[in-house]
């Protein structure tokens, strides 16, 4: 039942995202922000998934957004499908080696060491200026797409079409390895890890994986953002960005993929509606759309929506 | 449920009613919309706040006046303290949803660098009003994109020109600069223009804190230990504040000969905290006591009009957003001139501005043909002076830009070093003697 | 790099330790009673500075002695640390109390946000500063440098007299080891008749007045300005995190060492003085993943 409410919100997600964009230009651009940061959360989602919340998972876009800055830099015509890949490979691979540190830590210290990380990694971007570009970042040009060279106009529609192909995929993949024996697994981890260990399962194994595959998630955002933006700045790998990827996954909710999606779109109307109408209070606004949505709905909108609950089983127990 | 999609629904449906407005460009429209960047949050507020102050001033009394021929000037401003990806969404919302034609942005040397490509996609004439990186117009030739005052080389060269004729006979500079674009690209023009000039320099130290450094304690006490003949310091705001405070405090004014070429947007905030024999620099000749147009009538009543509004003297960021309206107002009247008393389009007003001269408040400002605007610089001495609160800016000497500023084509960073000596005996520098406090 | 430039060295970072270990102790003695990460502890230290800023602009005139002064920093932190403790306190985290540590963390990050707005509403954008408390103080030289006598003694003297006062409240008064049996184990101590809830105000206010009284501290050597607390904040976080989170006495060392470390980097690496903190985060984290100084604890099943 939940499901097809799901995939009715998907389709009419999908159009109205492309309605918007491409009756409204000036949208495009809010919009692939929208879906790049829903699938940052989606990282996030996973581990969440796992019960650990990392502060640090911003430096997979970084590591992501300046491998697409360095590769273009050193071959220019390299296609935006490639660049994007090869970002989100490196950071699969960073995220590989950094996990195999990270999982032996739980809870506070996960989340600690991942902020650690992740503002070394800032700080050396910041200060490498003569390799990164330093706080101002390293710029963009536009790549060709598939071998099409778009102008601004024709780039930004196909970038939001890629985006939300790969919004509804990412989305359907990561619910699937949720039902699946390991998704299931890295929920283990949550409610009772030593007797995860019991069934003979290696709790960390299960932890790095579904580390990485939100590290790859995190890193696939990270190249859209920076094709998008023109330009990569260490801001990308910062706690605050972090931190925001955590607010959107609780904001939308953690019980399922959609919810990362929603609690972008929320996050961002927000964002730039307070920009444009009430200047200077927009932080205000999203503390204060959190704090409501965790004292009445901590299973954030998703949650609400009561998407990704189980019907109760006959006989009544849960 | 299908929220998104009703919302979805619901804007198809205004799209499809509305569509953006089709540019009528021979047509005289009801106002001049325009949009002006500028921080209004963050550090760099500092010079965001006064500068929307002064557009604020100048449009009112532009607009009361009667505007271009009839048509009144109305801004929108954005924040560019919302960060780089916000302020393009917000960029790109007022050209291709409000159809606004020229957009004055803006301060930040990266944002200069984010908007100026997109600018130049969106065809939009854009104005940068403040921002210094001499990067933009000289890596990539611009139709759209213009700047209507000096840039970084413009600055730094007349800098050291000053501190030469200042203090001819120094060995040892260090320098302490905020850790960004400006910090850095400033420091790499100001030593290769020492270097050519005076190549037995020594620098002993270079260090770059981060920007928005709480603090430069360790920094002083390592300069107290090295005792450099010269610090050098480009940064501004807060940063400005607290290393000149910390370095007053710590008597470093009087162990070495310190150079801030912003000082002046800081005097009055600092009073007296600024040592005297600052040597001070202001990004152009900008200054309430300039000594050719303190007196002008238009610069004092603009100065005093500001100040009974803001209640503080202007400062650099003031001057220059009057520059670039000024030069856009200038800009249309030429344009419209040029095109037999039609409206012009956004491709003629920016072919106008290129080689026209046009004046701010203080000295004339001549635009090149790259769009790169030609800005004298003024440097001085700072001195403490009875009847005021915060010291002035003595021994004024100013620069031209024609010998300060990489000719069309070239790169600074290469030209810099082709700067000859003869260059600091040039005719065309005119040096003033004490400057009076302001009469009031 | 010679003597000299160590010792020198040393004495900055002494100096840049002590604003440190005050901002971190906040924090740390938070986690420790309340289990929480308080992330708003950014907003408490910003707050802090521009109160002492706005109360010390207030009260200088040409003569205005320096005690003066000194007690307007103290009444800004107490009054901050009192207000916005109390309303972050039982306003917000009593009612996630019993909630996920993460909707904790995130409810404190949310009121972070909030503040960050809040304070540049009532304070603006201007830097703002206050240096007539160091004026007053004077300078001392050492090794041929000046340094000012507020930075050199002053606001290590405070550090070290914050860390000693607070061991000895919490091992000798009643309500410090009230506050010590909360910390081990809240049920437990509530059995025994301790009102809990009152002790955990209790420890987020001294905690707030801690982290406010770092910007206090702070207001007269540098410049407040929009975006302050968040800087602080990790760079706390770094503090505590090498220490172990609760440790008292292990913050004073991790303090003394990130910013002993950060200063020979000033002197030697200037490159590398940002990341030497997050640096030593990690290598510590990396060994001993609870801290330098936690004693390791059993895992339950």
């Amino acid at each position: 039942m939940s499901t097809n409410l799901v995939r009715t919100m998907v389709v009419i997600g999908a159009l109205a995202f492309l309605g918007l964009g491409l009756s409204l230009p000036w949208l495009k651009t809010p919009a692939i922000f929208v879906l790049s940061y829903g699938l940052a959360a989606l990282g996030v989602v996973v581990m969440l998934r796992g019960g650990q919340i990392s502060f640090g998972h911003a430096m997979y876009a970084c590591i992501a957004g300046y491998t697409v800055a360095f590769l273009q830099r050193a071959h220019p015509e390299l296609d935006g499908l490639v660049l994007i890949i090869a970002g989100m490979v490196v950071a699969t691979l960073a995220g590989g080696i950094i996990g195999v540190f990270v999982v032996r830590y739980r809870a506070i210290f996960f989340g600690m060491l991942n902020l650690a990380l992740s503002m070394v990694l800032f700080s050396l971007l910041a200060k490498m200026y003569e390799i990164s570009g330093g706080t101002d970042g390293l710029r963009i040009d536009r790549p060709t797409l598939a071998g099409i060279t778009f102008d601004r106009s024709g780039y930004e529609s196909a970038l939001l079409i890629g985006s939300l192909v790969a919004a509804i995929f990412c989305g359907w993949l990561v619910q699937r390895y949720f039902r699946s024996a390991a998704g299931e697994a890295l929920a283990g981890i949550k409610t009772n890890e030593a007797r995860l260990e019991y069934l003979g399962l290696s709790a960390r194994r299960i932890l790095w994986s579904g580390y990485v595959i939100s590290a790859a998630l995190v890193g696939l955002s990270g190249a859209l953002f920076a094709l998008v933006q023109g330009l990569v700045t260490p801001e990308m790998g910062y706690w605050l960005r972090s931190g925001e990827f955590v607010f959107i996954a609780i904001l939308g909710g953690s019980v399922h993929a959609i919810g990362a999606f929603m609690g972008a779109i929320v996050f961002t109307v927000i964002k730039l509606g307070a920009a444009a109408f009430l200047t200077g209070v927009w932080q205000m606004l999203l503390g204060i759309t959190l704090i409501v949505v965790i004292l009445a709905a901590p299973t954030g909108i998703a949650g609400l929506l009561r998407i990704g609950t189980r019907r109760a089983p006959e006989g009544g127990a849960r | 449920m299908g929220l998104r999609g009703l919302l979805g629904a619901a804007a198809l449906a205004i799209g499809a009613l509305t569509g953006t407005s089709a540019a009528l460009a021979q047509d005289k429209p009801a106002q001049l919309k325009i949009g002006i960047t500028t921080f209004m949050t963050g550090p760099a507020s500092v010079f965001g706040v006064p500068g929307k102050a002064a557009a604020e001033q100048w449009i009112e009394d532009f607009n009361a006046a009667g505007g271009i021929q009839g048509v009144k000037i109305a801004p929108v401003y954005l924040d560019e303290g919302l960060g780089g990806d916000n302020l393009l969404s917000e960029y790109r919302r007022l050209v291709q949803e409000q159809g606004t034609k020229v957009m004055l942005s803006a301060i930040s040397s990266g944002n200069c660098n984010i908007i100026a490509p997109v600018a130049e996609d969106l065809k939009v004439l854009n104005i940068m009003w403040d921002c210094s990186t001499e990067k933009v117009l000289e890596e990539r030739r611009y139709k759209y994109v213009v700047r209507t005052q000096g840039n970084a080389t413009t600055e730094m060269v007349a800098t050291v020109m000053y501190l030469l004729k200042v203090k001819p006979d120094f060995k040892t500079i260090a320098v302490v600069n905020q850790d960004y674009a400006w910090g850095r690209d400033s420091w790499e023009i100001f030593r290769n223009t020492l270097m050519a000039l005076k190549p037995d320099t020594k620098v002993v130290a270079e260090m770059f804190p981060k920007f928005g450094a709480p603090d430069y304690s360790t920094e002083i006490s390592r300069l107290s230990a090295l005792k450099p003949d010269v610090i050098l310091s480009t940064a501004w705001g807060g940063d400005l504040d607290t290393f000149v405070r910390q370095a007053s405090q710590r008597g470093l004014a009087k162990k070495s000969v310190l150079v801030l070429p912003l000082i002046e947007s800081s005097l009055e905030r600092l009073g007296s905290a600024v040592p005297d024999g600052v040597i001070g620099g202001m990004r152009g000749d900008h200054y309430f006591l300039h000594p050719e147009y303190r007196n002008d009538a238009k610069h004092k009543a603009f100065v005093a009009k500001f100040r009974a509004k803001t209640k503080t003297y202007p400062i650099y960021p003031v001057y220059h957003m009057v520059q670039a309206l000024e030069a856009l107002a200038q800009g249309y009247e030429k344009a419209i001139k040029a095109n037999k008393g039609k409206w012009p389009t956004t491709e003629q007003v920016a072919e106008t501005m290129r080689n026209m001269e046009f004046r701010g408040l203080t000295r004339p400002i001549r635009m090149r043909d790259d769009g790169q605007g030609l800005e004298d610089q003024m440097l001085g001495i700072t001195k403490a002076v009875p009847g005021l609160p915060f010291p002035v800016l003595d021994k004024l000497t100013i620069i031209p830009a024609t010998l300060t500023t990489a000719p069309v084509g070239q790169r600074s960073p290469e030209w810099v070093k082709t700067v000859k000596p003869e260059l600091l005996t040039s005719p065309l520098i005119k040096t003033y003697g004490d400057t009076a406090p302001p009469a009031n | 790099m010679t003597v000299d430039l160590l010792l020198l060295a040393l004495a900055d970072g002494v100096s840049y330790a002590g604003l440190l270990f005050l901002v971190a102790l906040g924090l740390t003695l938070i986690f420790g009673v309340m289990g929480i990460v308080n992330v708003a502890h950014g907003a408490f230290f910003a707050f802090g500075g521009y109160t002492a800023a706005t109360f010390v602009v207030a009260l200088s005139g040409p003569d205005t002695p320096a005690i003066v002064l000194l007690l307007a920093l103290a009444a800004a932190a107490i009054l901050v640390g009192l207000v916005m403790g109390t309303a972050l306190e039982a306003g917000l985290l009593r009612r996630v109390q019993d909630k996920d540590p993460i909707l904790q963390l995130l409810v404190t990050f949310a009121a972070f946000m909030i503040f960050e707005d809040l304070q540049r509403l009532i304070w603006g954008a201007s830097p703002r500063s206050a240096a007539a408390v160091v004026d007053s103080l004077g300078t001392l030289e050492l090794f041929d440098v000046t340094y000012t006598r507020y930075q050199i003694l002053l606001v290590p003297a405070i550090a070290i007299v914050a860390y000693f006062s607070l061991r000895a409240f919490l091992r000798r008064t009643r309500i410090g080891k009230q506050i010590v049996a909360v910390t081990h184990s809240r049920e437990v101590a509530t059995a025994l008749g301790i009102n809990a809830k009152r002790i955990g105000w209790f420890t987020f206010v001294i905690g707030a007045m801690l982290g406010a009284l770092g910007g206090a501290l702070a207001a007269p050597v540098t410049s407040l300005v929009p975006g302050v607390g968040t800087d602080w904040i990790v760079l706390s976080f770094s503090v505590v995190a090498t220490a172990g989170l609760g440790q008292i006495t292990g913050a004073l060392i991790a303090a003394l060492i990130i910013g002993i470390a950060r200063s020979i980097a000033v002197y030697t690496m200037p490159e590398l003085e940002v990341v030497v903190p997050y640096l030593i985060m990690v290598g510590v984290l990396l060994v001993r993943p609870s801290g330098l100084f936690t004693v390791a604890q059993a895992r339950r099943i």
